[in-house]
């Protein structure tokens, strides 16, 4: 039992890191039926950028929240100059920029940063909390971070203006552009925010499995797993999906033996495949009836 | 889109003094250089498989170095465990890789464009550990890969061991892109090209949809495969960290970078992925890849359909000025 709990709660725990990347994959889905391939290596910068900035010697909850505005900035011009004018072209082309886009964050890491792992620091203290023996105080708090900022995302879309007109920009883009809604900006501002969720995954991330150009990789395949189990159109969904892929994951590496540790990444690829082939529109998604 | 137009008057002169000049070519290098040619060869024939499915059929794959690397580990045991002859090994490796390809072309049925490139991506993620898992490790030898033995050239023929591969390479590779012209240019050419352009007005013709679409899978994941085997006789080594994501990637800019639906194209993508970086890494290791990202979404912005495709605009605006100023 205690076994079980443990890994539950460690599954809960990087389920919450697999929820924020899912919900950055699922802002740019919304808004632009783009599936983002190089928004794990972008999480995967953005955490460069804090370890620098922290190397530098700003206080970690400074540099925690210089990371994201950069990120967010970085990600709205990112939009505004490289992906605007293959909005309109063939999926094929937009991919092939996608797939540029990792390659290139990817490679710039290795060049700025160097190859080699870096463990990287968490805010929260390395004692278990109130000495219970299941669950260390990182993983708690990723867990409250991701709580706390999944509840700031979903008030922010649900309740102010700006979280309006982005939805009404990702529903319906040319009856938000009749009212007066630059849909054009909105997007860029749904990259930024996906840029900035992504950031915090792998500041979460990073103290987990340490800091090197290809961490992400893997937790990106997580995130689309989530994404499309929950439903790629449905930000709650996804972050449901998100907790999910990380429970089963975990329990699947401690309870099948044949599957280990070793085939956890097959694991996600069989989920991938069984939903696409099964439920396309996952356990919260519409579905999208297309006329030909 | 006739990038397969059937060759005139001085065109197959030109093909046949190419082959000829493109097999004495091992004459003029060194050994290493030879070898490089000879990878660059390897690399044109996959990306010519990537190509046919995507170029042509208008599937995505991110995930061919998977392919690739059934064919390479197919190669390597056959050569390594069961101590048979190399030459054996390519139809093989085609066949398994022919066989998955079809299989994996039957889920890909039902994902259309980016939920394809979605599954095949994260295929081409999970190949490694795939590779290195335990269950697979009496066969892969796990972690470390196998090592192989260079051939020698048959019938003591005066050549070095990378001459020889590289004759062989080039013969392989005449065959394959032969095979592709001719599969391209006919009747199924044009039924997977219509299934790509307009798959519910190529299904009205009469095409089977599901059935061409599965079999140029198939086809595709089959020069990937011959192209892995050919690679690890040339290299000599498999292991699971050659068969990264950043594989699949490669081939991926071997396509976009010859040209999108272009059999010469493949080639072009070939040397391009092979000399490249080595050019770059003298800056710094992670300059090809940088360079390779740029020249992908350069080339989505500028020439989308590549080299070959820039070619042979510039060709028809020549034959344009040509027929003008005669007329």
């Amino acid at each position: 039992m205690d076994l079980f709990l443990q890994q539950f709660l460690s599954g809960v725990a990087i389920g919450g890191i697999y929820a924020l990347v899912a919900l950055a994959v699922v802002m740019i889905y919304q808004a632009s039926d783009h599936f983002n391939f190089a928004q794990g290596e972008m999480a995967m910068f953005s955490t460069y950028v804090a370890w620098s900035l922290i190397a530098a010697g700003l206080p970690y909850w400074q540099a925690f929240l210089a990371t994201i505005l950069i990120s967010f900035a970085g990600a709205v011009a990112l939009e505004r100059i490289v992906i605007r004018p293959v909005e309109h072209a063939p999926v094929l082309n937009q991919v092939i920029v996608f797939i540029g886009l990792l390659v290139i964050f990817n490679a710039l890491a290795g060049w700025l940063f160097d190859y080699t792992i870096k463990p990287f620091p968490s805010p929260f203290p390395e004692q278990p909390l109130f000495g219970n023996p299941y669950i260390g105080a990182h993983e708690l708090g990723v867990i409250g971070v991701t709580l706390a900022l999944l509840a700031l995302v979903f008030a922010f879309l649900r309740l102010t203006p700006i979280g309006l007109a982005m939805r009404a920009a990702a529903q319906n883009p040319d009856s938000a552009r009749l009212v007066g809604i630059r849909v054009g900006w909105m997007l860029a501002l749904g990259w930024g925010l996906a840029a900035a969720i992504g950031a915090m995954a792998g500041i979460m991330l990073a103290p987990i499995v340490f800091l090197e150009p290809n961490m992400m990789i893997g937790t990106l395949l997580y995130g689309f797993a989530g994404a499309l189990l929950g439903g790629i159109d449905s930000p709650a969904g996804a972050v449901v999906g998100g907790f999910l892929v990380g429970v089963l994951e975990n329990l699947v590496g401690a309870y099948v033996p044949f599957v280990g540790t070793d085939l956890k990444l097959t694991v996600a690829l069989a989920l991938i495949m069984l939903v696409l082939l099964l439920r396309p529109n996952g356990l919260f998604g519409r579905r999208i009836v297309r006329r030909v | 889109m006739s990038a397969e137009a059937r060759p005139r008057g001085a065109a197959p002169l030109a093909l046949t003094l190419l082959v000829i000049l493109a097999a004495l070519l091992p004459l003029a290098l060194s050994d290493y250089r030879t070898f490089q040619v000879t990878l660059a060869l390897v690399y044109a024939i996959a990306i010519l498989g990537l190509n046919i499915l995507t170029g042509y059929n208008g599937q995505f794959s991110l995930g061919h170095g998977a392919f690739y690397a059934i064919g390479a580990y197919t190669a390597a045991i056959m050569m390594s465990e069961w101590q048979i002859g190399y030459y054996w090994t390519l139809p093989v490796a085609g066949l398994v890789c022919f066989c998955a390809g079809f299989l994996f072309g039957f889920p890909a049925l039902r994902l259309e464009g980016l939920y394809l490139a979605l599954a095949t991506f994260a295929l081409a993620v999970a190949t490694p550990q795939i590779l290195k898992s335990d269950h697979l490790a009496p066969l892969t030898g796990g972690v470390q890969g196998i090592v192989i033995l260079k051939p020698n050239p048959p019938f003591g023929l005066p050549l070095s061991q990378d001459q020889w591969l590289y004759e062989f390479t080039l013969a392989v590779a005449i065959v394959l892109f032969v095979g592709a012209w001719n599969l391209l240019r006919g009747r199924s050419g044009r039924a997977i090209k219509a299934i790509r352009d307009n798959p519910i007005a190529a299904e009205a013709m009469g095409i089977n949809k599901a059935l061409y679409k599965t079999l140029t899978f198939g086809v595709s994941a089959f020069y990937t495969g011959v192209a892995g085997a050919l690679g690890a006789i040339v290299i000599q080594f498999v292991a699971p960290d050659s068969f990264t994501v950043f594989l699949s990637i490669t081939l991926l800019v071997g396509v976009v970078v010859g040209g999108l639906a272009s059999i010469p194209g493949a080639i072009f993508g070939g040397l391009f992925v092979q000399f490249i970086p080595n050019v770059a890494e003298q800056i710094s290791k992670a300059a090809p890849w940088a360079i390779y990202g740029v020249f992908l979404i350069a080339f989505m912005y500028v020439m989308p359909y590549g080299v070959w495709g820039l070619l042979r605009a510039l060709h028809e605006r020549i034959e344009r000025v040509r027929r003008r100023r005669s007329a």
